[in-house]
């Protein structure tokens, strides 16, 4: 109702503004159509059942999955400290949290194998006294996929967390809860959107990663190869499997930020 | 809060209309200084960079005002950027098949001029104390190779198949350079990659002999291609490869005889 009587009174949109708009949305609508008109459909059943798609799909959700819950029980804390603790060196820090964001993904495999591969700084000394070594396991994967996503989801609790506002706190804490219970029962419940967006945003960027991955993880069926590294391998053979491939990821992460979105992220 | 000034700044002299416009420019002198040299867009696979650079560099030395324009990249990338139209001249690839693959872009006939075999490389100091290629059977040793789907992991499937070797790698990389980069960094114990690879290694890599691998011999083709700009100068190049003088870079470099 609202937006049509104000319609009427502002008059028609500029073309100014709606030419551009449908440029943006043209680019970013065009090739994913043209993705499925491209997909090979006769060999999508018979693609979905092969052992390495199969394996891929299996290890791109676990991983993701697990990325989004180590994002929320080491991102929130950090979010909430940004946001609401004033140290020395605050901004420094949210800087630095930030910076995953723009940085390619292989040059955060590159960095990743300086900090924990098998000759890191943390690596190697976990190596020497262990023997353990992280490169070529699932859990290589894991964190390559947390150092890419955690950023998204600390930024967007913390802008929550700062949307909120800190006066619910304080009132909490006249009340005589301590910071922990404010934390639990006040802070977070009120952030509750921006963690359900911050793991989402993170969930999706754990499902696309690629670089990090393959640069400091590996590639292998099982542990290591997710599906855009299977993707990538299919390109340097069979473009038409890897279209397919594309596709399987495109449908599958359509359909689980459908049920998201109806569950949490629908706009009021 | 205090507002970061530095970068407006910058943001303002880029959108000053001098440098604007000094951008819109450049492109064009650029376009302008190519009217007068001839460029030859040579795609090769990536375990020609040294011998192609060296070639490219011979090869406008004989023809000044003729610029090469090297593209390295995995052979099946290339073969479909070749396929795809993409500007060049000279397609040069690791193996038969994939040439076969850019058929469809050929203008000629494709000419062996290259090849190559595979070794096992340790990085420097062999930490692991590799003592030959029947270590990789006994599973103390973290080896990497290329993905079968690559020409460089068909022949290390192969030969570990030759070999009766059971374990798998740890991981299948996309390319050979990509393997060679896991043993350099001491990220692996060992590393299957070509004989050129560990010559181009030099010091950074021991390598080792592996068993039958004379069997499994790679085979580099060359072809010019059907949207060559000028077919004559692409053959030229062709021809250096196959010369005497490109026998001799890529005999240095650690390649065989086709």
């Amino acid at each position: 109702m609202s937006t049509q009587t104000s319609a009427r009174a502002l008059g028609r949109p500029p073309l100014g503004l709606v030419v551009p708009a449908a440029l943006a949305a043209a680019l970013l609508i065009v090739p994913l159509v043209t993705l499925v008109l491209d997909t090979p459909w006769a060999g999508f059943i018979g693609e979905l059942r092969t052992e390495a798609v199969r394996d891929a799909l299996r290890l791109t959700a676990l991983a993701s999955a697990v990325t989004v819950v180590v994002c929320v029980l080491l991102g929130t804390p950090l979010a909430w400290l940004l946001a609401r603790v004033d140290f020395p060196g605050r901004s420094l820090l949210r800087a630095a949290v930030a910076v995953p964001l723009v940085l390619p993904p292989v040059v955060a495999g590159v960095a990743l194998v300086t900090a924990l591969g098998r000759n890191g700084l943390v690596g190697g000394l976990l190596r020497d006294a262990t023997g353990v070594t992280i490169p070529y396991t699932t859990t290589a994967v894991v964190i390559a996929h947390t150092f890419v996503s955690m950023p998204f989801y600390v930024l967007s609790v913390e802008g929550a967390l700062r949307a909120s506002g800190e006066q619910y706190d304080v009132v909490a804490a006249t009340l005589g809860a301590d910071r922990w219970t404010t934390f639990r029962r006040v802070t977070l419940p009120l952030a509750m959107p921006g963690v359900m967006a911050g793991a989402v945003l993170a969930w999706a960027r754990s499902l696309g990663e690629f670089g990090a991955t393959i640069t400091f993880a590996g590639n292998f069926p099982g542990t290591t190869q997710t599906m855009p590294s299977l993707i990538y391998q299919a390109l340097q053979s069979d473009p038409e499997v890897a279209r397919t491939l594309s596709m399987i990821l495109l449908v599958v992460s359509i359909a689980i930020l459908a049920a998201l979105r109806n569950r949490w992220l629908t706009t009021p | 809060m205090k507002k970061p000034v530095a970068p407006r700044r910058l943001l303002r002299s880029l959108l000053d209309r001098r440098t604007l416009a000094l951008a819109l420019l450049l492109p064009l002198t650029a376009c302008g200084a190519g009217d007068e040299d001839t460029t030859i867009t040579v795609l090769a696979a990536s375990s020609l960079t040294e011998t192609f650079t060296e070639l490219a560099d011979a090869f406008e030395a004989d023809h000044p005002g003729v610029h090469v324009k090297l593209a390295f990249d995995s052979s099946a990338t290339l073969a479909q950027q070749a396929v795809d139209g993409a500007p060049a001249d000279v397609l040069a690839t690791a193996d038969t098949a994939t040439m076969d693959s850019a058929q469809d872009a050929l203008a000629n006939d494709p000419e062996l001029f290259a090849t190559n075999t595979m070794v096992l490389v340790t990085p420097a100091g062999n930490p692991a104390d590799v003592s030959g290629f029947a270590d990789l059977a006994n599973g103390d040793v973290t080896f990497v190779a290329c993905v079968p789907t690559a020409p460089c992991g068909k022949v290390a499937a192969a030969l570990l198949d030759d070999n009766a070797i059971t374990l798998p790698p740890a991981s299948l990389e996309v390319d050979v350079k990509s393997v060679l980069a896991k043993v350099t960094s001491d990220e692996a114990d060992a590393g299957l990659v070509y004989a050129t690879d560990a010559v181009a290694a030099g010091d950074e890599v021991e390598s080792f002999e592996i068993p039958h691998a004379q069997e499994e011999l790679t085979s580099y083709p060359i072809a010019t291609l059907s949207q060559a700009q000028d077919d004559a100068l692409a053959r030229e190049f062709v021809d250096l490869v196959t010369s005497a003088e490109g026998r001799q870079v890529l005999d240095d470099a650690g390649f065989g005889a086709p």
